[in-house]
Formats: C-alpha cells, structure tokens, sequence
C-alpha cells in the first residue's frame, strides 16, 4: 500500500536486522535554501528504492550526505549500523569501501587509463593486495560490463555508454553492499540506458547490493526499482511500489506519471 | 558592485585564501604521503616547463644584451658587458621572468586541471575512493611547485648566459673563458642565495594560487576558463608582491 509520509520515518520495520541504510530527521541547506527539511527513509538488503524529484529538489544531495560526502545540519544518518555524520574519516573510509557510487558525470579520472581508474579505489582504501589480485579485480569488473578490450584505453577514447560502463566497473571493483546511482541514464541515448539499467539490474542480482537510484526516467523506475520514493519539498512525500505511486490521487504525486 | 561591497568580497576571498594556505601546511606533514604523485608533478611540472622556459631565458639573455651595448659604448665601458647581463640576469630578471613564464604555464594548467576534476566530481570520486584530495591534488603540486621553480630558475639563468655570450659575439669577438670569469667573477653569493630563496617563494605562490583558484572553481566549464584566467593574473601580481618585499628585506640585510 502507499504511503504518504509527510514528515515521519517510514515505520513499521519489517525486520531491524535487515536494515541496511536509515535516514533520520534529516536537514540540509545551502544558505537561505532548505534542500532537505526532515527527510527519513529507510532501505533494506538487496532492495533497490528509486529516488524521484524534481531538479534541484536535493536528490544528489541526500546521496551525497549518505556516503559523507556533503554534512548535514542536522539529523542521523545510519549506515550498516554506523552513523555517517559522526565518522572520523579514517572510519568514513572503512564504510566507503562496502558502499559503491556512481557519479552523475562518471568521474573518472582524465589523465588515468581505464586499467588505472578501475587500480584507483583498489590501491587507495586501506586493503593490501597483490598485484596478481588486482589484475584479477580488475578484469572481473571489466568482464561484469563487458568492456575488457578498453582495458589500457584512455577515457577520452570511449563513447558515452562505454564511459557509463566503465563508471560502473568502478563502482563495483571492491564489490559493495550498497551501490548509489546519481542519475545513470542521463545524457544517453534510450537503447544505452536500457543496457545500462539492465546491466545495473544483472549486477544487483548477482552482488546481492542493495541501492538507491536517483532517475528522472520513468523507464529507470519501471524496470529496476523495488519502491518509489517521491522527494518533494525536501521531504520523503511518498514511498510506494510503482503501481501504488502511479494510482496515487495526490496531484504531487500524479504529476511525475502523467 | 559598489566600493564597500567590493571590499567585503576582497577580504572574504583573502580570508577563504588564508584558509587555504593554513589547511596546506596543516596537511603537508601528517601521513599518507602522496610521494609517487609528488614525484610524478615534479617530473609534469618541471621537466615539461624546460624547453618553453629554456627557449624564453635564451632569448631574453641574447636580447639583454644586444639592447644593453649601445649603452655601454656611450659611457665607454663596453667591456663590462657580461658582467652587468650576469648580475641583472641573476639577481632580478631570471627569477622574475621565469617565474611568471612558469605562472603563465603552470598556474594556468593547475587551475583548469583541478577546475575541470571538480566540476566533472572526479575530486568526490577521490574522496569516495578513499583518498584525501586536498593532500593528493594540492600538497603535491604545492610542493612540487614550490621545489622545481628554484631548479627552473637555476636551469634559466644558465641558459640566458648562453644567449647573452651569443649577443656579445654578434658584434664583437669574446671568448668563452673570458665572458664566464666576467660573469662569476663579478657575482657573489649575496647575489645568488636571496634570487634562490625567493624563487621558493613565488614557486609557492603559483602553485598554492593555481589550486586555490581550481579547487573552489563553480558555474561549470565556464568557472573553469575563469579559474585557469585568475591563476595566472593572481600569482603574476604576488610574484611582483614578493619582490618586492624580498628586494627590501635584503636591503635591511645589506645584501643589495
């Protein structure tokens, strides 16, 4: 059944234990702008929530404020049982390596070949490994996104898709709990966003990653999300399967689907 | 804007640089140290500004000295012509023109390479992958900054006396030997050691204002044309700031 939350934290909880990531009373803002006002949600093992929002409704910057990118003013942030605000950053950098983010603009590293992004995460946490080890690593994830020809190819020299593809390897690479998508199908064509989601949806299955995904497309949503939550007015206005959300009355909510 | 309010935006952007410059020094000593990628801005930053530094200090020691002649022969004194290019190579117009070469091509590429990574999130990226940027992009090319321009400067010098011992022999005939003893044998280390020192200085100012300038760059690819803009024009008038104190503290010292 939908829930409209205004305001409350999505309650009751199925099972604690499962708990993976609880967002608590949270507030955000840059100046006189409020982002986030009293935001919570909850997501669960291997379930995936899709974010939607109008632009500039804070989306980005509620996965930002989970993997400690951007503080938030106030409000708890749990997660896998630790409270991301509170972190040194030597612990932040413990928690990162279980929790996968995928970057809007892909991110990778200009001056880097495509072997040395995906080398990047892997040589940076804390986690010594053989060189022999991260080789394997390192074409597994290649393998994952079916790009190992790029392997010493510059980013420069891969289209758009393949730089999505590539983004993603990365993000998987340390093989997280967690993966956070900000937008992963925008500025691609309808046919590459289909592969990526369905790339997305393999690699969900087969880590048994739990995620959130920020997406303006309603194919996106469609096809790889488990819930809906509706971020509006800096508030989780509503958190529903789907279906639920698309038979909604509310007009906020109607208006995303018509 | 109004006079009061730029005012206000100039001291608000003095104190976010002093931050800057206070966060750089309390991050350059603690652990991890990013040597491979010091290392790898010294070789990028140094060993790539050679040959447009090397090329530019040529010409300027030829022309020096073909500019410098005329006068010379007026006051009789023609003779002393390697020494007076020696000295004022040395002293001023080495590290100043190398270093504003070196703001010009390096300030410039630091400020649109950190303008660009953080524009297109590859410095979130770092921090997510579980490094610091601030250590990783700026530390190292603070640092490297600040050690190759002394190196450049050397390097520059060295090379400009070559083109000035070629502007001497265009209208006269002066040996090798005899144009270097008038050279070394009129500098004294209250010469060489403050343009040395100094160098260290405004190798610190284009580095630190290149990141400055890049790693708070906003409003997209256009921010990042600007970033790479006031780099330069920003280290250009610290680097005339700094010697000009520099000329006054070796004053007092009674180097000059």
């Amino acid at each position: 059944m939908l829930q409209t939350i205004n305001n409350t934290r999505n309650s009751p909880l199925p099972d604690e234990d499962n708990e993976i990531i609880a967002v608590e009373h949270l507030y955000k803002s840059f100046g006189s702008n409020k982002v986030l006002i009293d935001f919570s949600m909850l997501l669960h093992k291997e379930e995936n929530i899709v974010v939607l929002g109008k632009s500039g409704s804070g989306k980005s910057v509620l996965i930002k404020c989970i993997i400690g990118l951007v503080k938030p003013d106030s409000g708890t942030i749990r997660v896998l049982g630790q409270n991301i605000p509170e972190l040194s950053m030597e612990e932040l950098d413990k928690i990162r390596v279980r929790i996968g983010f995928l970057f809007q603009s892909n991110a990778l590293y200009d001056s880097m070949s495509v072997r040395q992004n995906l080398e990047f995460p892997l040589r940076r946490h804390s986690i010594r490994l053989r060189q022999d080890e991260v080789d394997t690593l390192v074409m597994n994830a290649l393998e994952d996104v079916g790009l190992q020809h790029t392997i010493d190819m510059m980013p420069a020299e891969l289209s758009g898709g393949m730089r999505k593809r590539i983004a993603l390897a990365r993000t998987l690479i340390l093989k997280p709990d967690i993966i956070l998508y900000d937008e992963p199908t925008t500025g691609l064509d309808p046919i590459t966003a289909k592969e990526i989601i369905e790339l997305m949806i393999r690699i969900q299955k087969k880590y048994r990653s739990a995620s959130i995904i920020i997406s303006h497309d309603m194919n996106c949503v469609k096809m790889a999300s488990d819930k809906v939550l509706m971020l509006i007015e800096g508030k989780c206005y509503a958190l529903g399967t789907m279906e639920e959300l698309q038979r909604s009355a509310d007009p906020k909510v109607k208006k995303f689907f018509e | 804007m109004t006079p009061s309010r730029s005012w206000q935006s100039f001291l608000e952007e003095t104190g976010v640089l002093l931050r800057f410059t206070g966060r750089f020094f309390s991050q350059c000593f603690r652990p991890r140290y990013e040597i491979a990628e010091f290392l790898r801005q010294c070789f990028i930053i140094g060993y790539r500004s050679l040959p447009l530094i090397g090329l530019t200090a040529f010409i300027m020691g030829l022309v020096l000295t073909m500019q410098l002649r005329p006068s010379l022969i007026d006051y009789g004194v023609e003779s002393q012509l390697p020494a007076m290019v020696g000295i004022a190579i040395v002293r001023e117009i080495g590290p100043v023109i190398v270093a504003l070469i070196f703001a010009g091509k390096i300030g410039s590429s630091i400020g649109a390479e950190l303008g660009s990574m953080k524009v297109t999130e590859q410095i979130d990226a770092m921090e997510v992958s579980g490094t610091n940027p601030f250590k990783y992009l700026v530390v190292t090319r603070v640092l490297a900054s600040t050690v190759m321009l002394p190196v450049l400067v050397m390097l520059g010098d060295a090379i400009s006396l070559y083109g000035s011992f070629l502007g001497v022999n265009i209208r006269g005939t002066t040996s090798f030997d005899l144009f270097w003893n008038q050279v070394l044998g009129n500098l004294s280390f209250g010469d060489v050691i403050p343009a040395f020192v100094k160098s260290f200085f405004f190798g610190f100012a284009v580095g630190l204002i290149g990141c400055y300038r890049g790693y708070y760059s906003t409003k997209g690819t256009e921010g990042v044309g600007r970033s790479a803009n006031s780099a330069v024009v920003i280290s250009s008038v610290l680097i005339f700031l700094i010697d000009l104190v520099a000329v006054q503290i070796t004053d007092i010292l009674g180097l000059n």
